[in-house]
C-alpha cells in the first residue's frame, strides 16, 4: 500500500492500451515517460480513497479502475467507454492468474511481485494484448506460460552444459 | 567483488535499492548500478545481457533515464535463443516507444521472428509489434500479420487477431484486408480466438463502414447465436466465473451485436430475443453478473427502439441505482447519461434517487450524479433542483464545493425563469460558497442586477442581509459592495419594496427599536426605514474595508462604493471623507492612489462630484460576456494587477460618470436632471454613434469610454486609456496644468451646468485657472461664413455665426445665437449639443441663463467643433435646450444639418 514503487500500478498503466483518441495513440507511452509522476499523483488519489467506495476514479478524462488486494493495487486506465465492472473482473482474473503462478497460498505477495516483476510482465503478456484480452481461461495462460519457461529453462541447461564441457575442455 | 559490477544478479539490485532509506541514496545506486550497465555495454558483454537489461527495466521503472540500453534490446531481439529474446522483446516493449527511430531497427527482426518456426517466437513478435507498432511497421508487416490469422496454433490466431486491431488503428487504409479473415473468426470453437476475433470485428466496424456493412449482413445471426449458445450452456468449468460461462465472451458479443444493431432495424429486430433473455436469466449477485447486465443495457439503448426493452433496461438501471454497492450505482449512474439522450422521460423518474446520489460520501458517484442532475434539469424542473443542490451545498465538502457551485451557477443562468428567482438562487450560493465562485459568474449577477431595474432596491437589501451573516465569502461582499454604492439610497429609503420581502433586522444597537417594531410588523415598509440608517451602509463597506481578509479588489470596491455614497448620503459625507483618507497611508498603491484622488474630489470638486458619482447605467447583458473576453485593453495598461481582473469591479465604477453619458433610456426616472452628469448624459444621449446605437437599448460601455475619451481630450494626442479616465483626468487637473484640453473640456462641462455655475463659481474658476476661453481669439478667425438659423421654433430660434481658424481647416469656431421669440422670459436657460463620434466638440459657457423675452436681448455661447475626417464628412449637431418659464421646465430639441459642406 505504502509502497509505490510496486511495479505492479507501472504494469497495469502499461498495460492498458485501449484507447481511440489520438491517432499516433501514445498516450501510453508518454505515461512511462512520467510514470513517476503518474503514480504519485495517481497513488495519491486512490489511496485517499476509503475502502467501500467505488472502484473508479476519474482522472484527467481518463477513467481508472483500481482493486485492492491486501497491500497491493491494481489499476488499469480505460477509455470512457469501455466497460468498468468487466475491467475489474480482468483485473481478478489477473490476479487469480499470479497467485496460480507464484504458488502463493491465498494472495500474491507483494516480494514476488517486485523481484519477479518480469514474469508479471509476461503472464500479463498472454492475458492482455494491444489492450485487449486476449484470453478467458486461467488454465490456457498458465500453460503457454509454464510451456515458455521450461524453453528458458532447457536453454538455461544446454547453456551451462556447454559452458561445463568448455571449461572441462580448456582445462 | 564489486556489488555494483555486471555481476550482481538482478534480485541482488532490487535488494540493495528496496534497503535505501533516502532518495539520494538510491540514486547513488543507480547511478553506480548503470555505470557497471554502460561499461558491460561497451566490452559488448554477451553473457549478461539479459540480465544487465532485466536491470535496466526495473531502473526505468523507478524513473531514470535508460536510453542508453536500447540497442541492447535490438542486439537480444537479434539474437537466436529465446530466453535473450523474450527479455529483448520484454524491454523493447517497456523502454522504446514508437517515436524513437531505433524502432526503426527492429522491423526486420521482427519479420523473421513472424515467419519462425517456433510459435513462442512468434507469439512475441506478435506481442511487441501489437504493443508498439508504429504506421510505418504496420505497412510493412501487415502481410505476415494477416498470414497469421489462419496460423494452426490458436493462440498465435488470438495475438494476431489483436495486433491487427493495433494495425488497423494505426493504418485505416488496411482494414479492407481483414474483413474476411476476421469473419472466418467468428465461427471459431476456441474462446480465446472467439473473443479476440469479435473485438477484431468490433474495430473494424468502428473505422470502416464497408467492414460494419459486411458483418451486419453476414454476421449478425451466426453472432445472435454464439450467445445464444453462451447464455445457455451448460457448466464449463475452464470458463466459469460465479455461475457464468464466460462472462468475457458475453461482454464482447453484446459489444459487437451493438455497434451492429445500431441504426440497422433488421439487425436490431434479429437480437431482440437474445437481449431479453440476457436482461432476464442473468443473475445479479455478482460483478460478472452485473458487468454483462450493464453492457446488455447499453446494447438495448443502443439499438433501434425497442419499447418494451427499453423499460426492461430502464428497470435493471433502477435496480442498479438502489444498489448498495458502489460500484453498481457509479455504473447505472454511467449509463442513465448515456440513456438520457434515448429516453429523457424515463431517465427524469429517477430523479430523486440521483439526486440522493448527489451526497454520497463517495466522490466518484458525488461527481458523475452531479454530471447527471446538470442534463436532467430542464425548465420545467430547474427550480426544486436547484433547491435541492443549494442545500445540499451547505452539507458538501470543500473539495466538492467547487465543482457543485460551478454547476448551480451555470444551471441557474441557463434556466432562470425570472430575475428575481435568478438574484435569489445566486444569492445563496454566494452566501455558503462565495469563495468558490468565479468572476465571470459574480460579474454576470452585477449585470443582471442593474438590468433589472425594478429589483434594485430588493437586491441591494437582500445582499445586505446577507452581507450581516456571511461576511466572509469574498464574492458577496464584493457584489454586496457594488449594489450599496449603486443602489444605497434604495437599501435606506425603502424604494421598490416587494410584497414577499421582509424587513431587515440589524445591527446590536438598534435591537430594542427591533423588538419594538416586531409589533409594528405590520406595516413592512415603516419598521425598515427604522432599521437601516445611512450609516449603517456606511458601516457595512467599512468593514469590508478594514477587515483584515478583505483582498484589494474587495477593498478597492468599497472605496468606490464610498464615494458614490458620500453624495447619495449628504449625512455621512464626513465620516466618510475620514474613511477614505485612512487609506492615504495604504501600502497598497491603487488604494492609496484611488484615496488620494477621491479625496480631493470630495474637497476641491463638490461640484462635478455628483456628476461623477452618478448612478451607473444598465450594464448591457449581452455585449458583457464579449467584452469580457476581448476588450481589455484599457485595464490591461494600468499597472496593478487588480483591475485586470475586474471589468466590473473598479474600473466600472471609476468609469461611471464616463458610462453615464451613454443612459439612452434606462434610468428615466431617478436623479432630478439638474446636476452636471444628467447633463452630460442628456447631452450625449441623443445620438452618439449613429451607426452602434438604436435607440432604447443601452450602449456597450467601452464605446462610452471612447466618447468621453473623445470629449475631454482634444488635441492631447495619446488619450488617456486607463478605464477610470475619469479619475484619472481629475487627477491630472490637480498637478499637471499642460493638460489644457482636458481642462477645457471640463470647464466647458462645470460651466454648463447651471447649479455650478451659480452656486459655486470659486472653485470653478479654480479649475479652469486661466485657461478659460477668451473671446479676443474670436476676432483672429479667418474666413467667415453667413451665419445660419440652426434652430427655429415658434418660441425660440437659434443662430450660428461661423468661422474658421486659419491654419486650421479642421476646427470650426461657432457662435450661437439665442433669442427668444415668446413674452416670457426664459430662466435657468440651458443649451446642450451632441455631435458624431468623428467630430469633437467644446462647448465655452454661456453669455448668461436668462433670455429676456420677446427679443430684447440675446444669449450667446461659443462652440468649438473639430472634424476628424474634415472633407468626407460635414458637420451634423444634436441640439437639447431646456429652460423654466414661470418655474415650468420646458424643453426643447432638434437636429442641426444644414451646415455648410466644407466644415
Amino acid at each position: 500500500m505504502k509502497d509505490l514503487n510496486c511495479p505492479n500500478i507501472n504494469i497495469e498503466i502499461a498495460a492498458q492500451q485501449r484507447q481511440q483518441k489520438s491517432e499516433s495513440g501514445s498516450w501510453l507511452r508518454c505515461f512511462r515517460r512520467i510514470q513517476i509522476f503518474v503514480i504519485r499523483e495517481l497513488g495519491g488519489v486512490i489511496l485517499n480513497r476509503g475502502p467501500k467506495l467505488c472502484n473508479f476514479v476519474d482522472w484527467r478524462g481518463f477513467k481508472v479502475v483500481y482493486k485492492r488486494y491486501a497491500s497491493l493495487y491494481f489499476c488499469m486506465c480505460i477509455d470512457q467507454d469501455d466497460n468498468e465492472l468487466e475491467v475489474l473482473e480482468i483485473i481478478h482474473h489477473y490476479v487469480e492468474i499470479l497467485d496460480r503462478y507464484f504458488g502463493s497460498v491465498s494472495e500474491v505477495c507483494e516480494l514476488d511481485l517486485i523481484f519477479n516483476f518480469h514474469k508479471a510482465y509476461y503472464i500479463l503478456d498472454e492475458l492482455l494484448l494491444a489492450g485487449e484480452l486476449q484470453e478467458s481461461s486461467k488454465k490456457t495462460v498458465a500453460r503457454l506460460i509454464a510451456a515458455q519457461d521450461s524453453l528458458v529453462e532447457t536453454a538455461k541447461e544446454q547453456a551451462s552444459s556447454i559452458s561445463n564441457i568448455i571449461a572441462q575442455a580448456t582445462k | 567483488m564489486n556489488p555494483f559490477s555486471s555481476g550482481t544478479r538482478l534480485r541482488d539490485m532490487i535488494r540493495a535499492i528496496r534497503s535505501c532509506k533516502t532518495a539520494a541514496e538510491e540514486r547513488a545506486v543507480v547511478r553506480k548500478e548503470c555505470a557497471a550497465i554502460r561499461a558491460a555495454i561497451s566490452e559488448n558483454d554477451q553473457d549478461y545481457r539479459h540480465r544487465n537489461l532485466a536491470k535496466l527495466m526495473f531502473i526505468h521503472m523507478l524513473g531514470y533515464p535508460t536510453h542508453f540500453g536500447q540497442m541492447e534490446c535490438l542486439k537480444l531481439i537479434a539474437s537466436s535463443g529465446f530466453p535473450e529474446k523474450r527479455i529483448g522483446y520484454l524491454g523493447l516493449m517497456l523502454l522504446l516507444d514508437e517515436r524513437q527511430e531505433v524502432l526503426m531497427l527492429v522491423t526486420n527482426s521482427l519479420k523473421q521472428d513472424l515467419n519462425h518456426s517456433n510459435q513462442y517466437i512468434i507469439g512475441l513478435a506478435l506481442c511487441a509489434l501489437g504493443n508498439i507498432c508504429s504506421a510505418e511497421m504496420a505497412r510493412d508487416l501487415a502481410p505476415e500479420v494477416e498470414r497469421l490469422l489462419q496460423f494452426r496454433d490458436p493462440n498465435i490466431r488470438k495475438k494476431a487477431a489483436l495486433c491487427s486491431i493495433r494495425i488497423i488503428k494505426k493504418v485505416p487504409d488496411l482494414a479492407e484486408n481483414f474483413i474476411n479473415p476476421a469473419a472466418s473468426l467468428l465461427r471459431e470453437k476456441h474462446h480465446g480466438v472467439l473473443i479476440t476475433g469479435i473485438q477484431l470485428c468490433t474495430d473494424l466496424c468502428k473505422v470502416s463502414s464497408e467492414a460494419l456493412e459486411y458483418f451486419r449482413e453476414k454476421c449478425t445471426e451466426g453472432l445472435v447465436k454464439t450467445l445464444k449458445d453462451m447464455a445457455n450452456s451448460p457448466y464449463a468449468p475452464e470458463y466459469d466465473i460465479a455461475g457464468i460461462t464466460d462472462p468475457f465472451l458475453h461482454i464482447r458479443l453484446l459489444k459487437l451485436l451493438r455497434i451492429l444493431g445500431q441504426g440497422d432495424a433488421d439487425a436490431s429486430d434479429c437480437m431482440n430475443d437474445i437481449l431479453a433473455q440476457v436482461a432476464t436469466k442473468i443473475e445479479s449477485n455478482k460483478n460478472a453478473g452485473n458487468a454483462i447486465l450493464y453492457e446488455c443495457v447499453g446494447t438495448i439503448m443502443s439499438i433501434e427502439d425497442n419499447g418494451g426493452l427499453r423499460v426492461l433496461a430502464i428497470n435493471i438501471l433502477g435496480r442498479f441505482l438502489s444498489n448498495r454497492d458502489n460500484n453498481i450505482r457509479y455504473v447505472a449512474l454511467n449509463m442513465l447519461m448515456k440513456a438520457i439522450t434515448v429516453d429523457a422521460q424515463a431517465v427524469q423518474r429517477h430523479r430523486a434517487t440521483i439526486l440522493e446520489c448527489v451526497k454520497d460520501s463517495d466522490a466518484s458517484i458525488r461527481k458523475k450524479a452531479l454530471d447527471l442532475v446538470y442534463l436532467l434539469v430542464n425548465e420545467s424542473n430547474v427550480k426544486p433542483l436547484t433547491k435541492e443542490l443549494i442545500e445540499y451545498l451547505e452539507a458538501s465538502d470543500q473539495e466538492f464545493k467547487g465543482v457543485l457551485t460551478a454547476k448551480i451557477c451555470s444551471l441557474v443562468e441557463k434556466f432562470s425563469p425570472e430575475k428575481i428567482w435568478y438574484i435569489d438562487q445566486m444569492l445563496k450560493v454566494l452566501s455558503e460558497a462565495g469563495n468558490f465562485v468565479k468572476d465571470e459568474v459574480w460579474h454576470a449577477l452585477i449585470v443582471v442586477i442593474s438590468n433589472a431595474s425594478d429589483l434594485h432596491g430588493y437586491s441591494v437589501r437582500a445582499l445586505y442581509r446577507a452581507f450581516q451573516t456571511s461576511a466572509e465569502q469574498e464574492t458577496l461582499v464584493r457584489v454586496a459592495v457594488w449594489c450599496i454604492g449603486e443602489y444605497g439610497d434604495m437599501l435606506v429609503n425603502n424604494v421598490g419594496m416587494l410584497d414577499i420581502e421582509e424587513p431587515i433586522t440589524v445591527s446590536a444597537s438598534l435591537s430594542i427599536e427591533s423588538s419594538v417594531a416586531g409589533s409594528l410588523l405590520g406595516s413592512l415598509s415603516a419598521s425598515l426605514k427604522i432599521f437601516v440608517t445611512e450609516s449603517d451602509a456606511v458601516d457595512a463597506l467599512e468593514v469590508s474595508i478594514k477587515r483584515h481578509n478583505s483582498d484589494l479588489t474587495t477593498k478597492a470596491m468599497a472605496l468606490i462604493a464610498l464615494l458614490k455614497l458620500s453624495s447619495r448620503f449628504p449625512s455621512c459625507s464626513e465620516r466618510i471623507k475620514d474613511i477614505i483618507l485612512q487609506n492615504k497611508r495604504s501600502f497598497v498603491l491603487e488604494l492609496q492612489q484611488r484615496s488620494i484622488e477621491f479625496n480631493c474630489i470630495l474637497q476641491k470638486h463638490q461640484n462635478i462630484r455628483s456628476a461623477l458619482v452618478e448612478r451607473m447605467p444598465v450594464l448591457d447583458e449581452a455585449t458583457f460576456s464579449g467584452r469580457r473576453a476581448g476588450s481589455l485593453p484599457t485595464s490591461v495598461s494600468t499597472s496593478t494587477g487588480t483591475a485586470r481582473n475586474l471589468p466590473n469591479g473598479i474600473a466600472k465604477p471609476a468609469a461611471a460618470p464616463v458610462a453615464d453619458l451613454l443612459d439612452l433610456s434606462s434610468d428615466d426616472a431617478p436623479a432630478p436632471s439638474s446636476s452636471g452628469g444628467d447633463f452630460l448624459q442628456d447631452l450625449l444621449g441623443v445620438d452618439l454613434s449613429p451607426a452602434s446605437a438604436p435607440p432604447g437599448t443601452s450602449q456597450p460601455p467601452k464605446a462610452g469610454t471612447d466618447v468621453l475619451l473623445d470629449l475631454l481630450s482634444i488635441g492631447t494626442s495619446p488619450p488617456a486609456q486607463s478605464s477610470s479616465s475619469a479619475s484619472n483626468i481629475l487627477s491630472s487637473i490637480q498637478d499637471d496644468k499642460a493638460s489644457l484640453a482636458n481642462l477645457n473640456g471640463l470647464a466647458s462641462l462645470t460651466s454648463l451646468s447651471p447649479n455650478a455655475t451659480s452656486a459655486s463659481p470659486a472653485p470653478m474658476m479654480d479649475l479652469l485657472d486661466g485657461f478659460g476661453p477668451s473671446p479676443q481669439r474670436k476676432e483672429e478667425n479667418g474666413p467667415a461664413y453667413p451665419s445660419l438659423v440652426a434652430y427655429e421654433s415658434s418660441t425660440l430660434r437659434m443662430t450660428f455665426n461661423i468661422s474658421k481658424q486659419p491654419g486650421n481647416p479642421q476646427t470650426t469656431l461657432i457662435q450661437a445665437i439665442f433669442t427668444n421669440l415668446s413674452p416670457n422670459v426664459y430662466n435657468d436657460f440651458l443649451f446642450q449639443a451632441a455631435v458624431p463620434k468623428f467630430l469633437q466638440l467644446h462647448l465655452d459657457p454661456a453669455s448668461s441663463n436668462t433670455l429676456p423675452a420677446s427679443g430684447n436681448g440675446s444669449i450667446t455661447q461659443s462652440m468649438k467643433v473639430t472634424n476628424s475626417q474634415h472633407g468626407k464628412k460635414s458637420l451634423v449637431m444634436r441640439i437639447r435646450i431646456a429652460y423654466k418659464i414661470n418655474n415650468k421646465d420646458v424643453l426643447e430639441e432638434g437636429q442641426v444639418s444644414n451646415f455648410p459642406r466644407d466644415l
